[in-house]
């Protein structure tokens, strides 16, 4: 499990509008090549490869199905989490159900965890 | 020496500037309400007649992210750029160009470090909502120099409520001891109860209302002793998982020092409790 190297994944995507934009339109794509060429730069440095993670099988698919309640079980960054979703599903939401519709379903398929202590988001 | 003229804590709500100033028939039904308190709450700043603002936010992993994630940080800039593509993106919040104070960066930074408080600083800092929120609310002009001071409130571990009250405290002693004729306002901000990214999130409240309601009467009295005793970072977890942005509140609290808030206003939104504070310092006896 790399809880670290899953929000890397939605921290350099959601900076990034050229990323985002690969993400929406082909994630199974775009995942296998941010795990190529992407995943590996060290932040900050674009020079220096970094070969400390790998995304288990379960996070890769997580990421390509967009799956931001297996995310949250992952124990990825609630805020990260949300983010990128806003940043894919808000405007196609609202155009169809109104504002907020999109962070509403969100929370409606958390809502098994109401009762519950939350994954750790600890890395 | 400088003299602290004011000590604001506030939510910080990215979506203030977009809610007030969309065309009125596609306005939330309290928007106007919204723009009322907040320039109110703007006055209580104006009145005070500052000359350079020590801002205390915390970064959203914009800059700061978990490859090199500093717990405390000062910037040390002549100028600071804000918000990001993805700020804009979602909140609809304009890019901006803040003036800095290098001497008095210096100068804090140095004493913080003598009060032992281990800061990591940024001489090519980019500001977040967190700062830019409170300059759009309370100075939209963007006319005076800032010192921003970052915390660490989103990746764990985080440091103790008492050690955001301790550092408060000690950017108080950093300010009171600045060798200048400059008038000083602190502003920070935090948030109430709050949910992000897990089941509570964008409800008719915030997640925890009863928190928010004794979290306001706790900062109204100044009554530090009851939020140490009774905040934690478990009961801010229980609260709702974006909750640890109160440790900034504590930290204003700090700043003010343990008194009453001079000026105290909220206003229940959609999903949150929006909350603001104003402390002015009591004269010292001659």
């Amino acid at each position: 499990m790399s809880k670290y190297y899953v929000n890397k994944f939605l921290f350099t995507v959601d900076r990034d509008p050229e990323y985002l934009k690969r993400y929406i339109e082909d994630p199974r794509s775009f995942v296998a090549t941010w795990e190529q060429s992407i995943g590996p730069k060290l932040l900050g440095n674009e020079m220096e490869a970094s070969t400390v993670h790998v995304l288990t099988d379960k996070e890769r698919e997580a990421l390509i199905n967009h799956d931001f309640v297996a995310l949250f079980e992952i124990g990825a960054h609630f805020f990260l989490n949300l983010t990128l979703f806003i940043g894919i599903y808000d405007a196609p939401y609202m155009a169809k159900s109104g504002p907020l519709s999109f962070q509403r379903e969100f929370a409606a398929k958390l809502q098994h965890w109401l009762e519950l202590d939350y994954p750790s988001i600890a890395t | 020496m400088a003299k602290l003229v004011a000590t604001l804590a506030s939510t910080h709500h990215p979506f203030y500037l977009k809610a007030t100033t969309a065309p009125p028939d596609q306005q939330m039904p309290q928007a106007p309400e919204w723009k009322r308190k907040i320039e109110a709450y703007r006055e209580t700043l104006a009145k005070t007649k500052p000359d350079v603002l020590v801002m205390v936010g915390s970064d959203h992993f914009h800059q700061i992210f978990l490859d090199n994630c500093p717990q405390f940080l000062i910037g040390k800039a002549s100028r600071y750029d804000a918000t990001f593509y993805n700020e804009e993106r979602e909140f609809g919040i304009p890019k901006y160009l803040l003036e800095g104070d290098e001497d008095m960066s210096r100068f804090m930074h140095q004493s913080l470090m003598d009060q032992n408080f281990d800061f990591a600083f940024s001489n090519e800092l980019k500001i977040d909502h967190s700062i830019i929120c409170p300059i759009i609310t309370v100075r939209p002009d963007n006319d005076l120099p800032v010192v921003p001071i970052y915390t660490n409130i989103f990746a764990p571990p985080l440091h103790s409520p008492r050690r955001f009250y301790d550092l408060g405290r000690a950017i108080r002693k950093a300010i009171d001891d600045y060798p200048s004729d400059k008038r000083v306002a602190a502003i920070g901000t935090g948030h109430l109860s709050l949910e992000l990214g897990g089941p509570r999130q964008f409800m008719e409240t915030g997640p925890d209302p009863v928190f928010d309601r004794q979290a306001i009467e706790w900062l109204r009295a100044g009554d530090i002793d009851a939020i140490l005793a009774n905040v934690t970072h478990q009961s801010m977890e229980k609260s709702g998982n974006a909750t640890h942005g109160f440790l900034n509140f504590i930290l204003m609290l700090g700043v003010a020092g343990p008194e009453g808030a001079d000026y105290v206003d909220n206003l229940d939104l959609f999903h949150t409790m929006e909350a603001y504070f104003t402390w002015y310092p009591k004269e010292q006896a001659a």
